[in-house]
């Protein structure tokens, strides 16, 4: 039968009304269609999809149960290994992960794995409260501190607690949830149905979450260890550190970073006029860079009323972004404009901008990374029009936790040193993982490297005894 | 949720008000700040800390009623909750680091505008507990609207008033009263430290510049997270973009692009403006019939 059917198509928004407003893209599987899709999994005896899933969700088991109609029991064998599926299932780059390995992928269409997770995922949310308190081991007594809400944060957290910890996080933001909060926009990750929902689950395993707490300010690392009792701390404070490309003009009126624009729209809700805090966003929007962050912010300009376009230096096979998103953001009518650098940005006599100053690349040869490298074409420059200008260039680890605690080792970029095992830094006690070692990565690495930690944490303190 | 234990009217529109928030209290240093969220809607609001006792747990801030959340804010009464409380952020005053000789052998005024005299008050005040009495000039548009001068008084070495209106005190703006004080008065100082408005703050630092006066400005730019997170308040520092939240808010004010930063803070003035006549409207009773308060 796995043959005979195509990969079960996932309805979706009209492109037309979707840009008119912020509601989820995409309306995920109906129950017979994701049963349909499960038949087509061929249950390989070693699994390519499991090995190429960060976290190694036992992925044909999972599959096994949904096509069965045993929902419980295929969220039960999810929750082994993933603390947030119906995120997960959202917004991983399945095509370079789980689904870029599945065999059927060879010949035909992989199995949308992501879509089933997220089906699996929301059917949990929906039926939590028939499903709770499985697998809350009696507490242990020993008490681990947390930093950041994030999914690194979350996932070695609800790891800990399973374990019987006690364990509280610490979020500097005034909502748990780090960039599943303030950087993904609700059309492709609702918060209040979705992250919310997740959150309170990782609470009703015991987890304590306290906000507004900026680790490093707030209280330190050794304040957390010497005077409130924590044994051991995990970093998962992200990297929140906007990139600005110093090109002359960056300073002007309606120039902002990515962060700054989604956390507006995203966190403080400025898409919705009974929010008190405003957004600019102006008639055209430009927004330099070709990952997801790009994606995320060119799609919520374009909702918000704007011409909005994509600046990219390289071509459209090197964009970063999860290809769904460019998808659909090309659906929705967003411009791209590849090969093209900014030098400038151009502003008005009162100090706003007016246009941006570009020149053409071309692709040169591969650099270290194999990705070819652009290369200027001299006298190519060119004038886009437009009065929001939103840099999405990359993050990098916020540098306050490294400079307020002693023997925390980082790289030249910010970047914690941490081990590959366990998430081990510099420091005995001390662990991280995510985007603080990383650097901006994706959801499920954090995740990934969240749980590992929570099992480096677990031997370092059964071994203090 | 941080409980308001107490509000106090001070001048005309400026409250004071002591907030219960423990582990801001234990942390604070002069010259941080703090962001404050009211409610589910709310925006995050930037103010700089006016005063703070680790033993009580709270810290205070003194607040302008200059637009919609400074308004909704000075309408609540102690025993009202505060969604949110964050800080306390940025870096502390530069002398806070200095060792007790070189501290006792600074001369340090401090020029603070309006509602710039509270931030003001915990900086003389750690001096004056570490055996240093700074001079201030507090300036105001008039005597009604001075704040802080008791206060300030019980800390400071010399206090003097500067009324646009010569209500009370010197005649003027606080930059010639600080020419008179150097000029004509025969006093010294190694280093000036103003807080105010942005105006101000230049025209401080352009008058200490003539006298050679190292001058330490505190800047109040616009501000979402407050952590460095986003870059909403970059300022050009010595032709270095730096963020005001995690760099500053203090910096040497003969190196600050004033007249960016001030168009900068401008950004959302309309915006603003707009919102809040909308939501005047709403509360009495009105419907934008095109549908402009959605």
């Amino acid at each position: 039968m796995a043959n005979k059917i195509g990969r079960v198509p996932v309805r979706e928004q009209d492109p037309q009304v979707r840009v008119t407003n912020f509601e989820e893209v995409c309306y995920g599987y109906s129950l017979e269609e994701a049963q349909l899709e499960a038949s087509r999994c061929l249950h390989c005896r070693k699994p390519r999809c499991v090995d190429h899933c960060p976290v190694s969700v036992q992925i044909p088991q999972f599959i096994a149960e949904l096509a069965a109609g045993d929902l419980a029991a295929a969220a039960a064998v999810i929750a082994q290994d993933s603390s947030l599926p119906s995120v997960c299932g959202r917004v991983c780059p399945q095509e370079s992960q789980c689904e870029g390995a599945c065999i059927l992928g060879i010949k035909g269409e992989p199995v949308a794995i992501g879509k089933m997770e997220r089906f699996v995922g929301d059917w949990a949310l929906e039926h939590a409260d028939e499903m709770q308190a499985a697998d809350r081991t009696a507490p242990n007594g020993h008490k681990v501190a947390v930093i950041g809400s994030g999914p690194a944060g979350l996932a070695c957290a609800s790891d800990l607690a399973k374990m019987g910890y006690q364990v509280t996080i610490f979020e500097a933001l005034h909502k748990p949830g780090g960039v599943l909060e303030y950087g993904i926009p609700e059309f492709r990750l609702p918060k209040s149905r979705v992250v919310a929902r997740e959150i309170d689950n990782v609470r009703k395993l015991g987890v304590k979450i306290e906000t507004d707490v900026i680790v490093g300010r707030t209280v330190t690392i050794d304040e957390l260890l010497d005077r409130e009792g924590y044994e051991a701390v995990f970093v998962g404070s992200g990297a929140g550190l906007p990139r600005f490309m110093n090109i002359p003009g960056e300073n002007l009126n309606g120039v902002q970073s990515a962060n700054e624009f989604l956390t507006r729209v995203n966190l403080m809700k400025a898409y919705d006029n009974s929010y008190d805090t405003p957004v600019y966003v102006g008639q055209r929007v430009v927004v330099v860079g070709g990952g997801n962050v790009a994606m995320d912010a060119v799609r919520t300009a374009a909702r918000l009323g704007a011409l909005s376009s994509i600046v990219y230096r390289r071509s459209e096979a090197e964009l970063p972004a999860r290809v769904e998103e460019v998808h659909h953001a090309k659906q929705e009518g967003i411009e791209f404009r590849m090969l093209s650098n900014p030098v400038e940005i151009l502003g008005d006599e009162k100090g706003w901008v007016r246009a941006i100053r570009c020149i053409r690349m071309e692709l040169g040869e591969p650099d270290a990374s194999g990705r070819r490298s652009p290369v200027e074409i001299p006298g190519s420059e060119f004038e886009l029009p437009c009065d929001v200008v939103i840099m999405a260039l990359g993050t990098s680890p916020n540098p306050l936790i490294v400079s307020t605690t002693e023997g925390l080792e980082a790289t030249k970029r910010g970047c914690l040193v941490a081990d590959e095992a366990y998430g081990a830094t510099t420091r005995a006690g001390i662990f991280a993982g995510g985007d603080a070692v990383t650097g901006a990565a994706t959801v499920i690495l954090a995740m990934g490297a969240g749980r590992k930690a929570a099992e480096g944490i677990d031997r370092y303190i059964r071994a203090k005894g | 949720m941080f409980k308001i234990l107490s509000k106090e009217l001070l001048a005309p529109n400026i409250y004071r008000m002591d907030i219960e928030a423990p582990r801001v209290a234990q942390s604070a240093k002069p010259g941080q700040f703090i962001i404050l969220r009211l409610d589910e809607k709310g925006e995050r609001v930037p103010l700089t800390i006016a005063d703070y006792d680790a033993a009580k747990g709270s810290v205070t801030i003194v607040i302008q009623t200059v637009g919609y959340s400074t308004g909704k804010l000075c309408e609540l009464n102690p025993g009202d909750m505060i969604a949110d409380f964050a800080g306390p952020l940025g870096q502390p005053s530069e002398f806070v680091h200095d060792s007790p000789g070189e501290l006792s052998r600074k001369r340090i005024l401090f020029v603070a505008g309006g509602v710039g005299t509270a931030p003001v008050y915990p900086q003389v005040k750690w001096l004056s507990e570490h055996g240093i009495k700074a001079d201030v000039i507090i300036g105001a548009k008039n005597k009604d609207t001075l704040i802080f001068v008791n206060e300030m008084e019980a800390v400071a070495g010399n206090v003097y008033v500067a009324t646009d209106d010569g209500s009370a005190g010197y005649k003027g703006l606080v930059t010639a009263l600080l020419c008179d004080l150097i000029d004509n008065q025969g006093k010294h100082y190694d280093e000036v430290i103003a807080i105010g408005p942005m105006i101000m703050m230049k025209f401080v630092a352009q008058t200490t510049l003539k006298y050679g006066i190292k001058t330490i400005v505190s800047l109040n730019t616009l501000m979402v997270d407050g952590t460095g997170m986003c870059g909403a308040c970059r300022v050009t520092v010595g032709g270095k973009t730096r963020f005001t939240c995690v760099d500053g808010p203090e910096f040497d004010g003969h190196q600050v692009d004033f007249d960016e930063a001030m168009r900068r803070q401008g950004m959302y003035r309309t915006i603003e403006s707009r919102k809040a006549h909308m939501a005047e409207e709403r509360a009495q009773g009105h419907a934008c019939n095109i549908g402009l308060d959605r």
